[in-house]
């Protein structure tokens, strides 16, 4: 547990507790966005680099953008129209149900013997090991990973895409 | 070649066959019927003669072919074929005088429409009346008795669009119907008591030795079997040959066509309850040697027999249409037949019924020939003075009459009636009979020359008898053959030579006695006879009638006593007023019995399936519909209610996954779970 | 405590911290958002138990991961194609309006 784990383990919990809470759109966007930049970070530090520069290209690089896109195609009025919360009652409701998953995991990792110390830290794993493993044990699921991919790519084309005027029932 | 009783079928299945043919011809084919019809009753009289030769070979021999029919269970049901003189003799008295009346209805019924079903009827009745000549079994004997009731039926009513015809037809079967009931009763006790129908069958027959004394046993009610049962079988007989109370049926049975009436009602039908009489006599005298008998059963035949010979001559004395006098005079006729049987000889019946087929016969065609030529004049007081203008119609008529009468030694009939006589002399019993039989000789003679003068002599008193002329060969023919039987025929029977009686016995030889033992009562009948024709010619020849609505000499003698001969007794009206009656009263009982008890248990049923569709329906609709809806309602409300937890708030299902995580975690951790 | 105590710690309160997210906004995409960290936090459970598990030198742990990201970011984005698209028809991001869907 070095400072650099610290660090990182605050920046990312800040970081989303703001993002969360925020009122502003925007803010909560771009909030998220660092808090995926600390777990790339955390990534690092356990030794996945490739975890980590996929994280960093994936979630800083594209969804963000998605996300940002998705936020001014709806903006009604104001950019900097408040969000508001659900009403008292689902916050505290939300707030209830999460502090008790909360409970329940902080019991069930405190109350686990999980009291590992690793003789010395990993060497991590290379790309090319990677890729060998991604190309014969794991090919069945690369394949139907990238099926997927383009199946949501072009449902999510077919379903946010402007209707023709003669398309409409 | 004889003719053995294996052979013996062809002779009734000829004219079956022809009654066939005749069935499928169109209706204009009368020649084809006319002609298949007298070859094959010509076929059948060869046959019957070579039966006869047969039979004369060895007179004692009751030959017989039996077979079996089906089986009965308990055993099979056997028929069988007889062949000995007395079915000879009669079948070729049938097919003889029967071939004659065949080829006079060629003439007689030229002008009918209907010929072609005159012939097939008449075929019919001949296949049927030979095939109760040669039955063994009783049971085909009955069988043939009714087909022969039915062709009768067929033959009155024969101009079927005459409601007086139709009513006829309608009579006879009936009537007769009722004397085949104790025929039947008594058939059907024979076959329980004895188990076979046959009568010969080498030892096991009802007519012999064995069977015989069986029947002759004394039952607990005081009657010998045989005594009853004979009774019993008389009652067909009294039916089917009109003796009384069932006489009725034959005058009105003068309504069909006068061929018809001189071959059924005259010579053979009428005569088969005579030859049953005949035929089952072994059966008829078993009982004579028992004593305390309250009747014996031939008494009875007896004593039937002479009431209805005196009331049969005494009706015909009053009548008017030539039909009906030789009507009551063929009821007298067979009266004497019945009365011989009952007094012990049954061979003297047998030569009187084949001398009267003949002369009676011969009596009908020729008044056939004189209706024929008076275009269907049947009233005597309406002819006359037919002697010139048909002079073989008359001679012919003339013989028959005189044989009928008994006119002495030359015709059949004296000698017949002399044989009958005779026995009824010799009977210990009692000599009733035979005074009713003497008494009848009068009468027979007397009403035959009045009808002779009437018809024949003097002037003709109308229209249609002044325009009569000799009918054709077809017609007159017929005539001259019966009249030469009706003369030689006697002489086959005389006392000095009983050649027919010997033969009918069984004997070979023949014994005859001279004609001068028992010629008192000779002597006695010849008197009688001479008395009678005397008295008919003073009356009815001598003052000849001049007008037709001249009153009877004798009725203006009489009134009362004629009138009600007129009226034939009033037999008819007594039977119509009870036992007519009686049956409309039942079937007034029947009708009501139907339409409340019957009919209502039935409409009772229908209701009854009405209310068990009404419940079922209500069932269908309230229990199992009403069942269906409520559980269906209930399903629905169940999905209603379910549905519920749809609340479209996606944030509280995702708390409601949340916490289910929650316990279910505690849930493992809980259940200590690694 | 232990270093994969403080890492499961640490990822289970990200988790927290994105149900809650999930549960108090009403704006979709924000919902959208709780649930991308909710996924994140899962991942990075698997890197943990990766680093501290048995055998490093399979990279079980870090394929998972992998494939984990990509569906993720399918996901999110064919769920904000959905709320552009409710966007055009109801005019609206709020999460509780749309519930025509309830029973």
């Amino acid at each position: 547990m070095t400072i650099a784990l610290l660090l990182i383990a605050l920046v990312i919990l800040g970081a989303a507790a703001a993002a969360m809470l925020s009122r502003n759109l925007i803010h909560s966007a771009l909030l998220l966005v660092g808090a995926w930049a600390g777990i790339a970070a955390f990534y690092l530090w356990a030794g996945a680099e490739f975890v980590a520069f996929a994280q960093a290209l994936v979630y800083v690089g594209a969804v963000s953008m998605v996300v940002l896109f998705a936020v001014l195609l709806t903006r009604q009025g104001a950019t900097s129209a408040p969000v508001e919360f659900a009403s008292w009652r689902r916050a505290v409701l939300g707030l209830v149900v999460a502090g008790g998953v909360m409970g329940v995991l902080f019991g069930s990792i405190m109350g686990s013997p999980l009291d590992v110390r690793l003789p010395a830290p990993p060497t991590g794993i290379s790309v090319q090991q990677l890729g060998l493993l991604m190309m014969g044990p794991y090919a069945p699921a690369l394949l139907i990973v990238g099926v997927l991919l383009t199946v949501a790519l072009l449902g999510a084309i077919v379903i946010a895409a402007v209707d023709k005027p003669e398309d409409t029932p | 070649m004889t003719l053995s009783a294996q052979h013996l079928w062809l002779i009734p299945v000829l004219p079956l066959a022809a009654a066939g043919l005749g069935a499928l011809t169109p209706r204009g084919g009368r020649t084809l019927a006319a002609g298949a019809t007298i070859l094959t009753m010509a076929g059948s009289l060869l046959l019957s003669c070579l039966a006869l030769a047969g039979a004369l070979t060895d007179p004692s021999a009751h030959q017989v072919f039996n077979f079996a029919w089906f089986d009965l269970g308990t055993g099979p049901l056997r028929l069988g074929l007889l062949l000995d003189p007395l079915t000879a003799f009669m079948c070729v008295m049938v097919t003889f005088v029967g071939l004659l009346i065949f080829i006079f209805s060629t003439g007689y019924m030229k002008e009918d429409a209907n010929a072609k079903q005159f012939f097939c009827f008449l075929s019919l009745f001949a296949a049927a009346m030979l095939g109760l000549l040669v039955a063994n079994s009783l049971l085909l004997l009955f069988v043939c008795w009714e087909l022969v009731g039915l062709a009768s039926y067929l033959l009155i009513g024969f101009w079927f669009h005459k409601p007086s015809a139709a009513a006829a037809a309608k009579k006879a079967f009936i009537t007769t119907r009722i004397g085949d009931l104790g025929f039947l009763i008594g058939l059907v006790w024979l076959q329980d008591a004895q188990g076979t129908l046959l009568f010969y069958d080498n030892g096991a027959g009802l007519l012999e030795s064995a069977a015989l004394a069986q029947l002759a046993q004394l039952l607990p009610c005081g009657l010998a079997a045989s005594t009853a049962i004979g009774l019993l079988l008389f009652c067909g007989a009294v039916g089917k040959s009109g003796q009384f109370p069932l006489h009725v049926w034959l005058p009105d049975a003068m309504e069909g066509p006068t061929p018809v009436s001189a071959l059924i009602h005259a010579a053979t039908m009428v005569a088969a309850g005579v030859f049953l009489m005949a035929r089952v006599f072994p059966l008829m005298t078993a009982d004579q040697a028992l004593a305390g008998l309250p009747v014996h059963a031939l008494t009875v035949v007896a004593f039937i027999g002479a009431i209805t010979a005196l009331m049969g001559a005494l009706i015909a004395v009053a009548q008017n249409d030539i039909k009906r006098i030789l009507a009551f005079s063929t009821v007298s006729q067979l009266g004497y037949m019945m009365l011989a049987i009952g007094v012990g000889s049954w061979v003297a019946a047998i030569f009187h019924l084949l001398t009267h087929a003949f002369f009676k016969a011969l009596l009908f065609l020729g008044a056939g020939s004189v209706i024929h030529a008076a275009h269907h004049e049947q009233d005597i007081r309406r002819l006359g003075g037919l002697r010139g203008k048909m002079r073989t119609t008359f001679v012919t008529f003339a013989i028959g009459m005189m044989a009928l009468a008994g006119v002495p030694f030359l015709f059949s009939g004296f000698w017949s009636k002399e044989a009958i006589l005779h026995a009824a002399h010799s009977w210990e019993v009692s000599h009733l009979p035979l005074y009713a039989g003497l008494t009848a000789v009068v009468l027979t003679a007397f009403y035959m020359t009045r009808l002779v003068a009437e018809v024949f002599f003097g002037a003709p008193r109308s229209e249609a008898a002044s325009h009569a002329h000799e009918n054709g060969p077809a017609i007159t023919v017929p005539l001259v053959l019966l009249a030469v039987g009706a003369v030689l025929l006697g002489f086959l029977g005389t006392p000095a030579f009983p050649w027919l009686q010997a033969r009918l016995l069984g004997e070979t030889a023949v014994h005859g006695h001279s004609l001068l033992e028992g010629s008192g009562l000779m002597m006695l009948s010849i008197l009688l006879v001479a008395v009678g024709l005397g008295a008919g010619w003073a009356l009815y020849g001598r003052r000849l009638r001049t007008q037709a609505e001249a009153p009877d000499p004798l009725a203006v003698r009489a009134p009362g006593v004629i009138a009600a001969l007129a009226n034939r007794l009033g037999l008819d009206e007594l039977y119509a007023a009870t036992v007519g009656r009686l049956t409309f009263g039942f079937a007034d009982f029947s009708a009501l019995l139907e339409i409340f008890a019957w009919d209502g248990a039935i409409r009772f049923l229908a209701r009854l399936g009405e209310f068990t569709g009404l419940v079922s329906r209500e069932n269908d609709e309230g229990a199992l519909n009403e069942g269906f809806d409520a559980a269906s309602r209930g399903l629905r409300g169940t999905g209603l209610a379910y549905s519920k937890a749809q609340t479209g708030d996606a944030h509280g299902y995702l708390r409601s996954l949340a916490l289910g995580f929650v316990l279910l975690l505690i849930l493992v951790i809980l259940g200590g779970s690694r | 405590m232990s270093p994969l105590q403080f890492c499961l710690l640490l990822s289970s309160l990200l988790f927290c911290l994105g149900l809650l997210g999930a549960l108090a906004r009403s704006n979709t995409i924000l919902v959208l958002l709780g649930i991308e960290l909710m996924l994140n936090a899962a991942n990075l459970n698997l890197i943990a138990f990766w680093r501290y598990g048995p055998h490093p030198a399979i990279g079980t742990g870090v394929i998972f991961v992998l494939f984990t990201i990509a569906v993720a970011a399918a996901e999110a984005a064919v769920g904000l194609a959905f709320v552009i698209a409710v966007h055009r028809h109801r005019r609206s991001v709020r999460l509780q309006e749309a519930s025509q869907l309830k029973g």
